[in-house]
């Protein structure tokens, strides 16, 4: 009978695994905004995905590594101011896939599913969708740190020492663009990002170096799913904003907590 | 005759029209320590970027040895407060570095005892001497160096300068600098190139200062100094090409 919480607390042990380290660069490279486009396009890779019949994580990916792709070719002709670029695009981005969706009436869509995620719908195939997604995010990252991290301090002097910046700058959206395709199912699209970014922001306080960091966000991470499923099950909530709830609970701790980290 | 680590021949840039740079010719050999400097605005960092692969020029070439390896160090350091990062750490970004150079690398440079501290917390010269150490990491023929004494105090810079001197002895590497400050980065060069969009004088430092070009960019040496470094005296007009307008036949600073 608590078949589907077990799987439910798998899965989301797995993506807020990934989500953790990555959000760790999220929050360092200041892309947050830009994690909140990419997520929000993500409903209309469900859109198009169920429209054309393909596999919705698979649309959902090309969808935003394609949208990545844009977004870095606009903010190189610098036609526009990049925090306005980004918000036109994550707002127009959202309403065409909530338009796209309308359109697909032979096909019930749960909505609200995809905008906040249902962590205690997931099947078995989402399971392995987000265990081989999140093995691969976390494999790229651990062979790439160095050149990821190097970019990440000093993109000048990255280049300078012959790491090929480019390519690593699209290493980690295509990165941030699994993430999102893995995390929609637990906490939907309009919460990705606060599970890339809380549990990393709340592990700056206790890290002094880079892995740390990226370690403590994925244990917070887990500590905030284990949470929110608890708090979802005991009282009836939505899970996906539990667990964001949870996250942002222990990020109040650590910030108001008098245990402080020695820089 | 040293071995000439990188030529610059007739390199020009310019956005939408306006010049930053137009036909600048100089080179830097092994074991010689080049200054570039110019007023705010002249093009030296541009010309640095160009020299690093940063910035392509829109017209003429650099020419660099097959075996050139630069030594980088920024004008400074931003890491966002979010990432915690020791000096450690930073230094092992170096590409290919060995982790056994570092600490070696810290103690030359007087500051092995950082090794542990957040990058956040030093002060303007450790910071600088961390980037020199970064630099010197990637095992360089050619250091270049963007304003290294920026934000030191005088004391610092000629500890800084006399430690560039030392490096450039010991490793026999060619050094390229960019200052504005002239005084103290004078006794330290074998040459000097003065910059102004184009190259007004170059030579000795002896040379450069008697240079009339020179003077009316900073003003005669013994005059008064500190009116004189800082006021930036144009006898001449640049049209919008970067060429110099004036009579003068040679198209050069108006002496």
């Amino acid at each position: 009978m608590l078949d589907f919480l077990l799987r439910a607390l798998i899965g989301g042990l797995g993506v807020a695994s990934v989500a953790g380290p990555l959000g760790a660069f999220v929050v360092w490279r200041r892309m947050a905004y830009f994690g909140d486009t990419l997520a929000h396009s993500a409903l209309l890779g469900v859109a198009l995905g169920f429209l054309f019949d393909i596999n919705l994580n698979l649309a959902i990916i090309v969808l935003c590594v394609g949208l990545a792709l844009v977004l870095v070719t606009l903010q190189k002709k610098h036609i526009i101011a990049t925090d306005t670029l980004l918000g036109i695009l994550a707002h127009s981005a959202l309403s065409l896939g909530l338009v796209a969706v309308s359109f697909l009436d032979n096909i019930r869509i749960d909505l609200m599913a995809y905008l906040f995620g249902d962590l205690l719908a997931i099947s078995q195939t989402d399971v392995y969708w987000i265990y081989g997604g999140g093995l691969a995010v976390i494999s790229l990252l651990v062979i790439f740190w160095k050149p990821l991290l190097a970019m990440t301090v000093n993109e000048e002097l990255a280049k300078v020492e012959g790491y090929p910046v480019e390519a690593i700058r699209l290493l980690l959206m295509l990165l941030v663009a699994l993430v999102i395709a893995v995390a929609m199912k637990i906490v939907g699209v309009l919460l990705i990002t606060s599970l890339m970014i809380i549990p990393a922001a709340t592990a700056r306080k206790l890290s002094k170096t880079p892995v740390q960091m990226a370690s403590i966000a994925s244990v917070i991470g887990c500590l905030s799913v284990c949470g929110g499923l608890w708090a979802s099950y005991q009282w009836d909530t939505p899970t996906g904003p539990s667990v964001v709830v949870c996250a942002a609970f222990l990020f109040l701790i650590a910030y108001t907590s008098p245990i402080q980290r020695k820089m | 005759m040293n071995k000439q680590l990188v030529a610059f021949e007739k390199i020009g840039i310019s956005f939408d029209g306006r010049v930053l740079l137009n036909n600048i010719d100089m080179s830097i050999s092994e074991g010689e320590i080049v200054t570039l400097i110019g007023p705010n605005g002249s093009g030296k960092s541009t010309l640095i970027r160009i020299l690093l692969g940063l910035q392509a020029a829109t017209s003429g070439e650099v020419v660099r040895h097959k075996a050139l390896r630069i030594g980088y160090m920024p004008q400074k350091l931003h890491i966002d407060p979010t990432l915690p990062l020791t000096v450690k750490h930073f230094l092992a970004l170096v590409r290919g570095v060995d982790k056994r150079q570092i600490l070696p690398t810290l103690e030359k440079l007087g500051i092995a005892h950082l090794i542990h501290s957040q990058v956040h917390v030093l002060s303007g010269g450790e910071t600088q001497r961390v980037l020199l150490a970064r630099a010197l990491l990637n095992k360089p023929n050619l250091l270049v160096l963007d304003e290294p004494v920026q934000g030191v105090d005088v004391n610092g810079q000629v500890e800084l300068y006399n430690l560039i001197e030392s490096i450039r002895d010991e490793l026999g590497c060619g050094v390229l600098m960019v200052s504005h400050d002239l005084h103290l980065v004078m006794a330290k060069t074998d040459t000097v190139v003065c910059i102004n969009q184009h190259v007004c004088c170059s030579g000795s430092p002896q040379h450069v200062t008697g240079h009339p070009a020179y003077q009316a960019l900073f003003g005669v040496p013994g005059a008064d100094e500190t009116i004189a470094i800082y006021a930036h005296q144009h006898d001449h007009v640049h049209e919008d090409d970067g060429s110099v307008s004036s009579d003068d036949p040679h198209k050069h600073c108006h002496h």
